[in-house]
């Protein structure tokens, strides 16, 4: 129950005063530019895009200075912003097969073409505190990488060739229009393409733990890494004034295919199956949880059996993965309820006195 | 590959991708005036919806928005131009429609001026952004294994 009361307006102000001196810090240090948060801080901008469901790094910059690093906070304030926003319409589908790669590497096969690159990855470092950051952070001389004169082909799908060999199920296209959780209220059970909607903005965070539940053997599906690749993709739109489609931008983005345990049947032979993650941004953790969540929650389509685990219970995945859901819920239990709680404070008192009742008649 | 029927104008469309991928910056430097013209619908800052395709290849989803700023102008000749750019810079995409006017215009004073240095620029970036991720790629060797003693 809630009641208006009156009051804390001063308090109110002062506290947002304090948070803006407190945000901006120390007087005597240098201010904290956005194009610094944008390109030095380039993963928390990602990870704000990838779950804030806005692809726009200047804003997510933003975000993250105005929230103080709080990432959440910062992915609230970019949901806000994006409700403001007329829609203009779709892209087409993102044609990842073709995407200008950073990065991209197979825990399948070794030997693939195009080649495994590892990218700008914290693979493989120590994990140990690079003090030199503590001082100007100044990098070695390096002579620039050779540019190369032609772009190099796009790398072909490396899950494409266990798909020519009739191993791994099939992914084809359909016309279908899918269904958009920003417009219509998420309905359940939901489809793939609506739970992949849900879980490419939901939390890293808890899907990493979803994730990792099922390799722990809560509903395992025993995923490879197909691939994994990291790069720009255009984003291409049909423009009703022209009557054709334009490149209106181009992103950057993070896939993840999974190879997973097989199915097959006495009539069927065995075919391996597919998880799949794809998020906004240089966002690895992500797009993997993502895609072993996805594999999780299909076990109906694929006819397995339901083991009870949280991560195929698509009720449990989908309506708590959002994190502004979430904390939204969470937090506003900080609000007053005094009411709520006089209301249950009575209720206690009046239990007391009559069980105390009791014992004075025993 | 794309035929005819569905890429009835490369020329323009090409332009208009090179225009919307462009830094803002750069575009006012190889333009800095608006030309004299008419604006239809002034610069509006709205967003698309990305879409994906479960495993990459089979059926659409919404990965999530971008911003996106359009606007429409008319120069005096009658032609008209659409800018459509990434990001929220309204000069951007006034720009952007003011060049897509032009090119219908005079083609081949925008292709010199300003479509060719972007398209070189762009390939720049890219391959530099390549040659980086080439110096990444993986040689692999096997160690000797031991069964030769």
């Amino acid at each position: 129950m809630y009641v208006a009361v009156k009051g804390g307006e001063r308090a109110i102000d002062a506290a947002h005063s304090w948070l803006d001196r407190a945000r901006r810090g120390p007087a005597e240090q240098p201010v904290l530019d956005t194009a610094q948060i944008r390109d030095q801080m380039s993963l928390a901008v990602a990870r704000v895009m990838a779950e804030g469901s806005l692809y726009d790094p200047d804003l997510a910059a933003l975000a993250i200075k105005q929230a103080r690093g709080d990432l959440i906070e910062a992915i609230f304030l970019i949901r806000a912003y994006r409700t403001t926003l007329p829609r203009f319409g779709a892209s087409r589908p993102v044609k990842t097969g073709a995407m200008r790669i950073a990065r991209r590497i197979s825990a399948t096969f070794k030997d693939v073409p195009g080649g495994q690159i590892l990218g700008p990855t914290f693979d493989y470092t120590h994990r140990l505190l690079d003090f030199r950051l503590l001082a100007d952070g100044a990098l070695p001389a390096t002579d620039p990488a050779e540019a190369c004169e032609t772009l190099p082909e796009p790398a072909p799908r490396i899950l494409s060739f266990l798909d020519r060999d009739g191993m791994i199920e099939t992914a084809e296209p359909d016309q279908a229009e899918p269904a958009d959780l920003t417009r219509e209220p998420m309905e359940l059970p939901a489809e793939r393409a609506l739970r992949l909607q849900a879980l490419a903005r939901g939390d890293e965070g808890f899907l990493l733990g979803l994730a990792y539940s099922t390799q722990r053997g809560y509903a395992r599906n025993h995923a490879f890494v197909g691939e994994l690749r990291i790069g720009t993709v255009p984003v291409e739109m049909e423009i009703p004034e022209l009557g054709f489609s334009i490149e209106i931008g181009e992103i950057e983005l993070t896939e993840c295919e999974t190879v997973n345990q097989f199915k097959g049947s006495r009539t069927e032979p065995a075919q391996f199956t597919r998880g799949y993650g794809l998020t906004f941004g240089q966002t690895e953790r992500k797009a993997l949880s993502m895609a072993l969540v996805d594999r999780a929650l299909r076990w109906e389509e694929l006819g397995e059996d339901g083991q009870g685990a949280p991560a195929q219970d698509q009720e449990f995945v989908l309506s708590h993965c959002d994190n502004i859901q979430a904390t939204g819920f969470l937090e506003h239990i900080k609000l007053p309820h005094y009411v709520d709680f006089q209301a249950e404070l009575e209720l206690v008192r009046r239990l007391r006195d009559g069980s105390a009742g009791q014992e004075d008649a025993a | 590959m794309s035929s005819p029927e569905d890429d009835p104008d490369p020329f323009r469309r090409e332009a208009l991708g090179l225009l919307a991928r462009a830094p803002s910056a750069r575009l006012g430097e190889l333009f800095p005036d608006l030309p004299e013209q008419e604006i239809l619908r002034r610069p509006e800052t709205g967003s698309v919806m990305v879409r994906g395709r479960a495993g990459g290849t089979g059926s659409s989803f919404n990965l999530g928005e971008i911003t996106v700023t359009r606007a429409s102008v008319r120069l005096p000749s009658g032609h008209v131009g659409h800018g459509y750019v990434q990001g929220r810079d309204k000069a951007h995409a006034l720009r952007a429609a003011a060049i897509d006017a032009l090119a219908q215009h005079d083609p081949k004073r925008i292709e010199v001026e300003i479509l060719a240095p972007l398209r070189r620029e762009e390939h720049l970036r890219r391959a530099a952004r390549a040659a980086e991720a080439a110096a990444t790629k993986v040689e692999f060797f096997t160690l000797a294994r031991g069964e030769d003693e």
